[in-house]
């Protein structure tokens, strides 16, 4: 399954390109790629800085400061780790069953929070490279161009995000950093104007939903050859899925698959997660590479996120989303679709399914409730489990006597990916740059591949396109061939 | 001299006060609201963070110790002196460590409140970060004394409410913190109580009742339905 591009025989005699910072995706990583003078690949590495400090951070605090204080870790999807946390300190205050008003708010906002990053994802950080191509014009291809040339998409886009965070204002008090989720429950539950008010636009948001699968869908369809094999690598999956095995991203046991789609295993509680998952360190980046444990480092590394979700499940509990994963499924045929750029489709039925439970929950009258809070016997280590917009999300807690925290571990979707992400970018070296004079066009080939998996590389960065990007090409002395550099505003000159 | 129509002028406001009210106080009972944090109405003032300074007939003072004297002219609000007190509040953010974000008494915390009050946009100076304990002991309190601002409410509620002298103020200069009454240094060793009034006068978020945390959404905080300075007398609502 894995490449042999990790790392090269003889590296002394090749030269270094590096792509750092990688632009349109959350947070700061970077790529480095090693050529030969024929410009032959020899090795490919993404490397990301993470927020490891974190899990000492939280050591010593009190465990029902944790839900807002994780909210830290991203500016992206801080709900995600927001509603993690509680569910794993639910265990602590004993809450074994939420009351329904408070699962539903807390779904609620986690569906608001899928939907809203979903839409970012799409429409703000990949649209301009879906609708322009991968070496269009740099200056256009960003959301600005896409405003100018398919203002009603990026004017969705726009309204699409506004919407998801409305609906995590309403639940958590805020758009973002918000306090909704606490342990044994919530802070608060919906208002009827609160409610009636998302009622009104949530009709459109299904709608345009469902116009955003049909349009990624069109685009596979228009050019199969490249959606179907643009970095495509075979790779495990694993996500959450519902006790009766529909696709849910709140809750539920975890189930892998292989690469040919057949089941690994099913129905594992996700408190044991340490069974199940091991976390290699490397010496060439911060971030951890997890593992199947039953398969070894060498070949336990597998894909979450949409991607594996759509295919992972059995059936998607809400009819529009289900129609379209049917359709997905039949177009990858016997086999699992593998294709990073698949990731888009998968996103986009996620978006929709999201926006379909939202409207359901609406119309639930318990999300207009009283009863927030449950307890029960006191316990002193909790693991929560949620399907975050970018994959499984593992937050894990022990607490002393005294209320403190004394362990923390956390297992984020992008490290999950992270051996998934190095193949993709390994792949689309080898198909694009080997031989070729290197391009800014064909460097973000590379960054396309990143993005598919819509990494959060570490905490809050909003660069819609504009980040400023510096490639250098330096030869084995280290000492600079040529560079190409694109300022924020979307200019590329060469440096030299 | 009829004691009871003696009167200063706040601002250019008339307001009428008693023999031996302060400043503040006769401030405060008129509805006018005087920046303040070691100042709380139900104790005797302590004079310490200088957030109520004002000018009383061109000298400056602090409204919290100064009596008011009839026909006296004290300004408050103008942008001198709110300017001060902005770097007053700067340099108690910066030397403690305050993280309003994930501290679970934003939105009912007066240091926060009057910050907001003053515009206060950023700390402005460089961060102390000092390394401060947490005190977890207690099992229904804690005590987090990296919000500490050292205002000494707690030490006058104890031993002047309550009569226990759980707290006190120990050290000198940058060195000075709150310590409580055990040979072991922390707060489950001591007589402190749950109903103590020195629970509940803390005007940032040292001294908490454990496990309540976050349960009041945002929206019904505090001073989330009104600023500081509506709220003369600052009730902050327990959970
Ligand atoms: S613990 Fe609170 S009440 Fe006591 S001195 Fe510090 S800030 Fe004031
Ligand atoms: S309130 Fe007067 S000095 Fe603090």
């Amino acid at each position: 399954m894995s490449t042999t591009l990790e790392t090269a025989t003889n590296p002394e005699n090749l030269r270094r390109v590096a792509i750092d910072p990688v632009s349109r995706v959350e947070g700061h990583g970077k790529v480095t790629i090693l050529l030969d003078d024929k410009n032959k690949v020899h090795q490919v590495r993404l490397h990301i800085v993470e927020f490891r400090g974190f899990e000492k951070f939280i050591q010593g605090r009190p465990y029902w400061e944790v839900p807002v204080m994780v909210q830290r870790l991203c500016g992206i999807c801080p709900v995600s780790h927001h509603l993690a946390a509680s569910k794993a300190l639910d265990a602590i205050v004993g809450a074994k069953h939420l009351t329904p008003t408070a699962e539903k708010i807390r779904r609620l906002m986690h569906y608001g929070q899928i939907f809203q990053s979903h839409a970012l994802h799409f429409f703000h950080l990949c649209s301009p490279d879906l609708l322009f191509g991968f070496d269009s014009d740099v200056s256009r291809r960003n959301i600005v161009g896409v405003a100018e040339k398919y203002p009603e998409t990026a004017k969705r886009g726009v309204l699409m995000r506004k919407f998801g965070q409305e609906v995590i204002r309403h639940t958590a008090g805020k758009r973002v950093h918000g306090t909704g989720a606490v342990p044994g429950g919530v802070n608060k539950s919906l208002t009827i104007a609160e409610r009636d008010e998302l009622l009104k636009g949530i009709y459109q948001m299904v709608a345009w939903s469902r116009d955003a699968v049909h349009m990624i869908k069109e685009l596979h369809h228009q050019n199969p050859e490249l959606y179907n094999s643009f970095g495509a690598f075979r790779a495990n999956f694993m996500s959450m899925v519902g006790y009766d095995g529909g696709l849910d991203l709140y809750h539920g046991t975890l189930r892998g698959r292989d690469e040919n789609g057949n089941i690994m295993f099913d129905g594992v509680d996700y408190r044991n997660y340490t069974d199940l998952i091991g976390e290699e360190v490397k010496n060439w980046s911060y971030m951890k590479f997890p593992y199947l444990k039953s398969l070894g480092k060498e070949k336990g590394w597998y894909r979450v996120g949409p991607l594996s979700r759509v295919q992972n499940c059995d059936f998607i509990p809400t009819p529009l989303a289900e129609i379209e994963r049917r359709e997905f499924v039949a177009y990858s045929g016997v086999m699992p679709m593998h294709a990073p750029l698949g990731y888009h489709w998968a996103r986009m039925i996620e978006m929709l399914h999201a926006a379909e439970m939202i409207k359901d929950l609406l119309h639930d009258d318990a999300i207009t409730g009283s009863e927030l809070m449950t307890s029960g016997v006191r316990g002193i280590e909790g693991v929560g489990v949620i399907e975050a917009p970018r994959g499984t999300l593992i937050h894990h807690y022990r607490v002393d006597e005294n209320d403190l925290v004394t362990m923390c571990n956390l297992i984020v979707s992008t490290t999950h990916n992270n051996q998934a992400m190095n193949e993709a970018v390994r792949r689309v070296a080898q198909q694009y740059l080997n031989g070729h004079e290197i391009t800014e066009g064909l460097l973000n080939h590379i960054e396309v591949a990143v993005r598919a998996f819509d990494p959060c590389l570490s905490c809050a960065t909003h660069a819609l396109g504009k980040m400023p990007l510096e490639v250098e090409v330096l030869n084995e002395a280290g000492e600079q061939l040529s560079s190409l550099s694109r300022s924020a505003e979307g200019v590329v000159c060469s440096l030299n | 001299m009829n004691p009871d129509k003696q009167t200063f002028t706040l601002d250019g406001k008339t307001i009428p006060f008693c023999n031996g009210q302060t400043i503040i106080q006769a401030a405060m009972d008129a509805g006018e609201y005087i920046p303040h944090l070691c100042f709380n109405p139900e104790f005797k003032p302590h004079g310490s963070c200088k957030l109520c300074t004002v000018k009383a007939d061109g000298r400056t003072t602090a409204s919290c110790t100064q009596f008011a004297q009839d026909g006296m002219v004290v300004e408050s609000n103008t942008k001198e002196i709110n300017d001060e007190r902005r770097v007053l509040l700067q340099m108690l953010f910066v030397e403690g460590n305050h993280f309003c974000p994930s501290c679970e008494k934003s939105g009912n915390c007066q240091l926060q409140a009057t910050a907001y009050e003053l515009n206060m946009m950023s700390p402005h100076f460089d961060q102390f970060f000092p390394d401060r304990p947490l005190d977890a002991s207690h099992p229904e309190y804690f005590l987090d004394l990296n919000r500490c601002i050292l205002c000494s409410l707690c030490v006058r509620a104890s031993r002047d409410v309550d009569g226990k002298n759980v707290f006190a103020l120990s050290g000198r200069g940058i060195k000075s913190h709150v310590i409580v009454n055990a040979q072991s240094g922390q707060l489950g060793d001591t007589d402190f109580a749950g109903d103590d009034k020195a629970a509940q006068v803390c005007p940032v978020g040292v001294i908490l009742k454990k496990r309540v945390g976050f349960s009041v959404p945002i929206g019904k905080r505090s001073f989330d339905e009104q600023p500081i300075s509506a709220t003369p007398h600052p009730v902050v609502k327990e959970a």
